[in-house]
């Protein structure tokens, strides 16, 4: 038989067999683990802003970033993300909080080879790929925006 | 087209068997087999690598304490694991005052090394041969995946690897089951792309190497009492009987699969076990104890290894397999 009529009908058959994931159940978890995170952010926000009036609702908003980047780069270290992450999926991942565990999370693991080829080199091996076309869109978004503004 | 089957004449005894396992591992259905259960993954070490060197240092030493020779008696050691370069056994082997010969088969490496010391011993050569093969949970995962506390979920096939090793001596003198056969694999790609799909990728080449297998010995699943696969798991296994069945051969209930009978149903790794330490383990503890005790009269072990590694799979390579056989008989008195 030709190889790659074989190979094209042994994966065929391969994704017919392979056990799928259940959506509902999954979808069920990651929406409300996901809210739950974000109405914690609220909470701090709302706290924030009832301890310290004065201060401005943006600065508000940065110190909330901060405190939920905090806690999941601790829960990180304390080994307890990434038990939320297998049970929650997509929504320990989309928030904030997941960010801060993929970069804290090669941190913890690669801590064995020294600070700067270990932990330095190795942060940003998941969460890299984030941060450039995190860069890149802003950009784009930012030039988008300069030449509208200079149309109205 | 053609493959080998080795009959060797001297037939070289397993004289000592020795497995070391995780405290997961120590929690699944062999737990009763294992001769050590680590309290935990790291074993005293600093790191998980250093813990896997540590476990196979002490598989050797434990498998010839247990074939009652002294270290000097040795005179090669064949090993094996999954880090790049086999860093686990040729560190491990730095502490003992033999040669050291390392083979990699991925998940095969405990059949593949057996058989080539089988050869070895068999050959005259050398009187007695140490064979070991690990893998550690932690460090394949850091080297294959991800780290070990980001939170993502694990696809339905994949397989958890086996914290644990193994290590047995083979002889030409003394006492023990004899290895009798052994069928080298050839290595067989059947496209499959998706690396969480071990048990898919591999199968084929077991199926070939069984194939082969079957019509060099002229033989037939029956005669076997065990037919042993390494890490297949769940799926991969499932897979197996259908290839096999597609060729007019039925394999029943002698068939099993170490990696689908390593973990309990509610340890929940997904689709059973894998790494070299799964099969390493399984035989040299339940299946050696069951030729021991002469419950199994023959065995046909046959591990499977998928050969990728994440360089070759970012490049867009698929998955090829490789399976190692070797048959083990009980002795008579």
């Amino acid at each position: 038989m030709d190889i790659k009529e074989r190979n094209k009908a042994y994966n065929k058959y391969v994704s017919a067999k392979v056990p799928k994931t259940k959506p509902w159940p999954t979808l069920f978890n990651s929406f409300w683990v996901g809210g739950l995170i974000c109405l914690i952010g609220q909470g701090i926000n709302d706290l924030i802003l009832f301890l310290a009036p004065n201060i401005s609702e943006q600065s508000a908003w940065a110190y909330t970033l901060i405190s939920l980047i905090f806690i999941a780069s601790f829960l990180t270290g304390i080994g307890v993300y990434d038990k939320i992450g297998k049970f929650a999926g997509g929504g320990s991942i989309v928030p904030i909080t997941g960010f801060s565990n993929s970069i804290t999370s090669p941190s913890v693991e690669f801590k064995s080879e020294g600070i700067v080829y270990g932990i330095c080199v190795k942060m940003f091996t998941i969460a890299g790929p984030v941060i450039v076309f995190g860069v890149i869109s802003s950009a784009f978004v930012g030039l988008i925006y300069y030449i509208v503004y200079l149309f109205i | 087209m053609k493959y080998d089957t080795v009959k060797f004449k001297r037939q070289p005894k397993i004289i000592g068997a020795y497995s070391i396992v995780g405290p997961k591992e120590g929690e699944g259905n062999f737990k009763d087999y294992f001769d050590y259960i680590m309290k935990n993954d790291l074993f005293g070490e600093k790191t998980f690598e250093k813990a896997e060197r540590k476990m196979i240092e002490t598989a050797i030493t434990g498998a010839i304490q247990k074939a009652k020779l002294k270290v000097s008696d040795i005179n090669i050691l064949v090993a094996g694991d999954l880090l790049n370069q086999i860093i686990s056994s040729s560190y491990a082997a730095r502490a003992f005052d033999f040669p050291y010969l390392g083979v990699y088969g991925a998940c095969s490496t405990m059949a593949e090394s057996i058989a080539v010391a089988s050869t070895l011993v068999d050959g005259g050569y050398f009187e007695n041969v140490v064979c070991c093969t690990a893998s550690h949970f932690s460090t394949a995962e850091r080297q294959y995946r991800f780290p070990l506390e980001l939170g993502n979920q694990r696809p339905p096939a994949s397989q958890w690897t086996v914290t644990g090793a193994g290590s047995c001596v083979l002889s030409q003198k003394g006492k023990g089951p004899r290895v009798t056969m052994a069928t080298f694999g050839k290595v067989i790609d059947w496209g499959i792309t998706d690396v969480n799909n071990m048990g898919a990728a591999m199968a084929p080449s077991a199926m070939e190497t069984l194939l082969a297998h079957f019509e060099n010995t002229k033989t037939t699943p029956d005669d076997y009492d065990l037919i042993a696969t390494g890490d297949l798991g769940k799926l991969g296994s499932e897979i197996l009987i259908d290839l096999m069945e597609d060729k007019g051969i039925k394999l029943g209930l002698n068939y099993s699969d170490c990696g689908q009978m390593y973990f309990r149903r509610d340890q929940k790794t997904l689709c059973g076990a894998s790494g070299c330490g799964c099969a390493a383990t399984v035989f040299n503890s339940y299946i050696m104890k069951k030729l021991q005790d002469g419950q199994y009269k023959r065995v046909l072990f046959m591990p499977t290894g998928a050969l990728l590694s994440t360089t070759a799979t970012q490049q867009g390579e698929s998955v090829p397999g490789v399976c190692h056989a070797i048959v083990v008989e009980s002795y008579e008195d």
